[in-house]
């Protein structure tokens, strides 16, 4: 996950957008308008590459995705190629499987702890960075570009090897603080140990982003406003609550739904740490989708799976991009 | 504003530790590399590396298919980028400086298309590229890799245009350009830094894809290197050194590539601030 280079996203944070995306200078309109007469044509036949990559290469894939969760897909009809139509049934099948609801139960928990814990550290990181002097923010800043440009599959093993059963160097320190149980630990041997390594994994690689945005953020606010609170008689905590906070609400709302998108939807990090594991017990929605259509063979039923992660996906996301057009309308 | 003593040190006490927190990881990672197995798997750590090997970083490239993988992620990686940014261009500079109709709906299309889950729709791709007996290849890799970058392609590139004054583009044109040399001679060289940011996000996100070349392709001389690294722990058998040194191998192109990105949008974010 892509998670570093999720990091990429300018749609979210109103202050890089404005900062790398220029809005384009108002006379253009004009200018433009009077040669589109001339090539109507143009623009559209600019953007037919891009088009057609998107309906070719994400579009048929998400409705291949729609026509495999109404068949029957095992290995038989894999190997002999056929198609056979079977209704609900794939639907009807995960619906009703207690397995199903449980790894729903499990996604959702945990993509909540993660983004709690993101955007809780990443403020107060984001807030610590405004307050700091300027070397020291520097340094700081070192440390999370470091963790942030991490490539996942890297930093899991190196988290793999942190929490190492034996010769780990987790476990030597808290046995060296005097929980002497956890020196042999096997931290990929029960769920919920599992899914701390793997949340403190991503929370470790996802906070950057949060902090080092929400610290841009925190420079865009207008110095005056500080003053004129101060004028006003606010102490320290209520210039916080009245100046600092609402400047910062839309961030704090959009970065809040990027983080539950990204999440929710992490694969590489849940499946390289442990394949799901222990006993299937760390598999969240897309992992589940992965293991019942690929590994399992039942490929109706894991698309079937996969189309209703993608469908909660939709609509978070359509949630997020409304709010992230409502804030820069003036941009478009 | 005066501070008391506690209040100026706890925020540099707790930016330490911190930063400690956020840097430890990578440090041990380097520090394992370099380590001699003797010093790694010991009782008490070794904080500092003090014999340096170069053993490890021995093994992880003399292990089976090395240099094929790196070619094959270097191939993959590359050719996505180009032609997502090709392809970019093109679309970009409609957005930026064409007014038509659908603009707007397009614009939220591509920002749609940007968080595609991808990790979810690997069934459906592999069905896919099954169908057209494409498995084990580096073409649909490659394709649909340039899919995964193109919509932030798109729409970072179309701030990069926008940015350039109209007016250089016009009086080009004043002076006998067409538009589409205006564009060669004006506007390309000025986008150079803007191609540089843009496809360096798109190598660190196809240098790093992990969920389709683990569903597409099995074989072992067509994988990419993130693949090979989450199976060289097992096939090396806890071989920590070994494992690091490989990790370290992988990370180092992007870390480098990234602080000297990051670098460049921090301080356009501070110039923003101050151009308002």
């Amino acid at each position: 996950m892509s998670v570093q280079t999720e990091g990429t996203d300018t749609a979210g944070k109103p202050a890089v957008r404005k900062a790398r995306v220029p809005a384009p200078p108002r006379g253009a309109d004009g200018a433009s308008r009077a040669s589109s007469r001339r090539g109507a044509g143009v623009p559209y036949l600019l953007l037919l590459p891009a088009l057609l990559a998107t309906v070719i290469l994400l579009g048929w894939p998400l409705v291949k995705n729609g026509m495999l969760s109404f068949q029957n897909l095992n290995p038989r009809q894999l190997i002999q190629h056929l198609t056979e139509w079977n209704g609900f049934a794939n639907y009807r099948e995960v619906l009703t499987e207690a397995e199903f609801w449980h790894v729903v139960e499990r996604s959702v928990f945990f993509t909540a702890a993660n983004v709690v814990l993101i955007m809780g550290a990443g403020t107060l990181i984001g807030l610590l960075l405004a307050r700091l002097g300027k070397k020291m923010r520097l340094t700081l800043l070192v440390g999370l570009v470091l963790a942030w440009a991490m490539p996942v599959v890297a930093a899991t093993t190196v988290y793999q090897w942190l929490f190492a059963q034996r010769f780990g160097v987790v476990n030597w320190v808290l046995d060296k603080l005097g929980w002497h149980s956890m020196a042999d630990h096997n931290w990929l041997e029960t769920q919920f140990s599992t899914f701390a390594v793997v949340t403190l994994l991503i929370v470790w690689m996802s906070v950057p982003f949060v902090a080092i945005n929400l610290y841009a953020a925190t420079t865009t606010i207008p110095r005056e406003l500080y003053e004129a609170a101060s004028l006003d008689g606010a102490g320290a905590w209520k210039s916080f609550t009245s100046v600092t906070l609402p400047f910062l609400r839309p961030f704090l709302y959009s970065t809040t739904f990027l983080e539950v998108i990204w999440v929710f939807k992490s694969f590489t990090q849940i499946f390289a740490m442990n394949e799901g594991g222990p006993d299937h017990l760390t598999e969240t929605l897309p992992i589940y989708a992965y293991v019942q259509g690929v590994g399992n063979q039942h490929f109706g039923v894991g698309a079937a799976i996969s189309f209703l992660t993608i469908l909660a996906l939709l609509i978070i996301t359509s949630y997020y991009l409304r709010m992230v057009l409502k804030q820069e309308e003036d941009e478009l | 504003m005066k501070r008391s003593l506690i209040g100026r040190i706890w925020p540099n006490a707790t930016a330490v530790v911190l930063f400690v927190g956020f840097v430890f990881p990578v440090y041990w990672m380097f520090a394992t590399a370099f380590k001699p197995t003797g010093d790694i798997i010991t009782d008490d750590p070794v904080w500092f590396p003090t014999d340096v090997t170069f053993e490890h970083f021995k093994k992880a490239v003399n292990a089976d298919n090395f240099w094929t993988l790196v070619l094959n992620s270097v191939t993959v990686t590359v050719s996505s980028v180009v032609i997502s940014l090709v392809i970019a261009l093109f679309a970009a500079f409609a957005l930026a400086r064409m007014r038509f109709k659908g603009r707007r709906g397009l614009i939220v299309t591509f920002m749609l298309a940007q968080m595609a889950p991808w990790e979810v729709m690997i069934i459906a791709i592999y069905m896919i590229v099954r169908d057209s007996d494409m498995l084990d290849s580096l073409i649909p890799l490659t394709v649909f890799y340039t899919m995964m970058v193109l919509p932030l392609t798109i729409l970072t590139l179309r701030g990069y245009v926008a940015a350039v004054p109209k007016e250089l583009e016009e009086s080009a044109m004043v002076d006998g350009c067409t538009r589409a040399q205006a564009f060669r001679k004006v506007i390309f060289p000025l986008l150079a830094p803007g191609l540089m940011a843009t496809s360096l996000f798109g190598f660190i996100t196809a240098w790093n894809e992990f969920p389709l070349v683990l569903i597409l392709n099995k074989a072992n001389e067509k994988q990419t290197l993130p693949l090979w690294l989450s199976q060289f722990q097992t096939a090396f058998g806890d071989d920590w050194g070994a494992t690091m040194a490989a990790s370290s191998l992988f990370a180092l192109p992007i870390l480098i590539l990234f602080i000297f990105l990051q670098r460049k949008a921090v301080s356009g974010l501070t110039d923003g601030a101050v151009k308002g």
